[in-house]
């Protein structure tokens, strides 16, 4: 990094995160498609791709929708699944706290699981980076543009056949969140706070306002925290007996 | 429903999330229990939005049954997925048992 400079510091941030890049791709293709099917309009999609920038609350937004939630249940659901970007936020903080306001709101509205995880890379690589706003920028606007781009051409593909709409495309979500989910149970807490979310998100799923769904959340967390504690406090009695 | 207010709603929350700690300082501190609880929120959202999808999608009652496509395809998806970890094949293969179960004339 010792010719540097903004511009080259741009690209290169945008340049190593093309991977992840890569892999926003189908997603923000599915969600597009699933925009196009259900019944929000086209602006709509687009809009909350330019404006939330999240796809995990974006796919979840729609799944709500499906299932008629309303306003505030949609909201509160939004805050808890983005709530992450806080920590990371968190850790990110000494590397931005120089830097003026409008870089930093910038940079914040930015933020995707994808950017932390080039930034914390990048930021362990070089500590003490003059430009690395300037590589943060290159990653974080990429993942827009990408993120924007393919949002788009799924709204259109899936506007351009009409059909797909009655082929049960709501599936597809379905198959998405799955092929998301499976991976993160890699834990017996997580096993059992996913299974106790899921069985009960269906036997309340009549209370008021979807409420029930922020409900089975809140349980499957305390499952998922007290089978932690649990497991911890076995693990310590185990090594006293050792 | 009104999707642009909802949209709006959305940016508010997801920027002010991401932007209070950038801007604010570090001020705001996470207590360890609230990095535990964080750490079952995609789970248990994504479970809770899947289960009442998968075993009763006509949103009448349960349809725990063979003759139901969702259920197949998601026994399936979670099968690929747990076996290849690839989330693109679970999500094709998935679409096809689904496609044909609904279509092949099983049902």
């Amino acid at each position: 990094m010792s010719e540097s400079t903004p511009l080259s510091s741009l690209a290169a941030g945008a340049r190593d995160t093309v991977p992840m890049m890569v892999g926003a791709v189908p997603l923000a293709i599915i969600y597009g498609a699933l925009v196009a099917a259900g019944p929000m309009a086209l602006w709509h999609g687009q809009l909350m791709s330019a404006a939330v920038f999240a796809g995990s609350s974006q796919l979840i937004a729609l799944g709500l929708v499906a299932g008629h939630a309303g306003l505030l249940v949609i909201w509160l659901t939004t805050f808890i699944v983005n709530l992450r970007h806080m920590l990371y936020a968190a850790n990110l903080l000494p590397h931005v706290a120089h830097l003026p306001t409008r870089w930093r709101w910038l940079l914040a509205a930015l933020l995707t699981d994808e950017t932390f995880a080039v930034m914390t890379g990048f930021y362990y690589r070089h500590p003490q980076a003059p430009l690395g706003h300037w590589y943060f920028l290159g990653s974080a606007g990429g993942m827009y543009v990408n993120w924007n781009i393919w949002t788009l051409i799924g709204l259109l593909f899936a506007a351009a056949f009409p059909g797909i709409q009655s082929l049960g495309l709501d599936f597809a979500m379905a198959a998405t969140f799955i092929a998301i989910v499976v991976p993160l149970l890699v834990t017996l807490p997580r096993l059992a706070a996913a299974l106790a979310a899921g069985t009960l998100a269906y036997l309340w799923r009549d209370l008021p306002y979807n409420l029930g769904l922020l409900a089975a959340v809140l349980a499957g967390v305390v499952v998922g925290m007290t089978l932690t504690r649990l497991r911890a406090r076995g693990g310590a009695v185990q090594e006293d007996a050792a | 429903m009104n999707y642009a207010l909802m949209i709006a709603g959305m940016a508010a929350v997801t920027i002010a999330i991401r932007a209070a700690i950038f801007v604010f300082g570090d001020r705001i501190t996470f207590p360890p229990l609230a990095r535990q609880a964080l750490d079952f929120v995609p789970v248990t959202v994504l479970s809770a939005i899947v289960v009442p999808m998968v075993v009763a999608p006509h949103g009448a009652g349960l349809e725990i049954t063979w003759r139901n496509p969702q259920l197949m395809a998601a026994i399936v998806a979670v099968a690929v997925c747990a076996l290849t970890r690839h989330q693109l094949l679970t999500i094709v293969g998935a679409m096809l048992v689904f496609f044909g179960w609904q279509f092949g004339g099983l049902t």
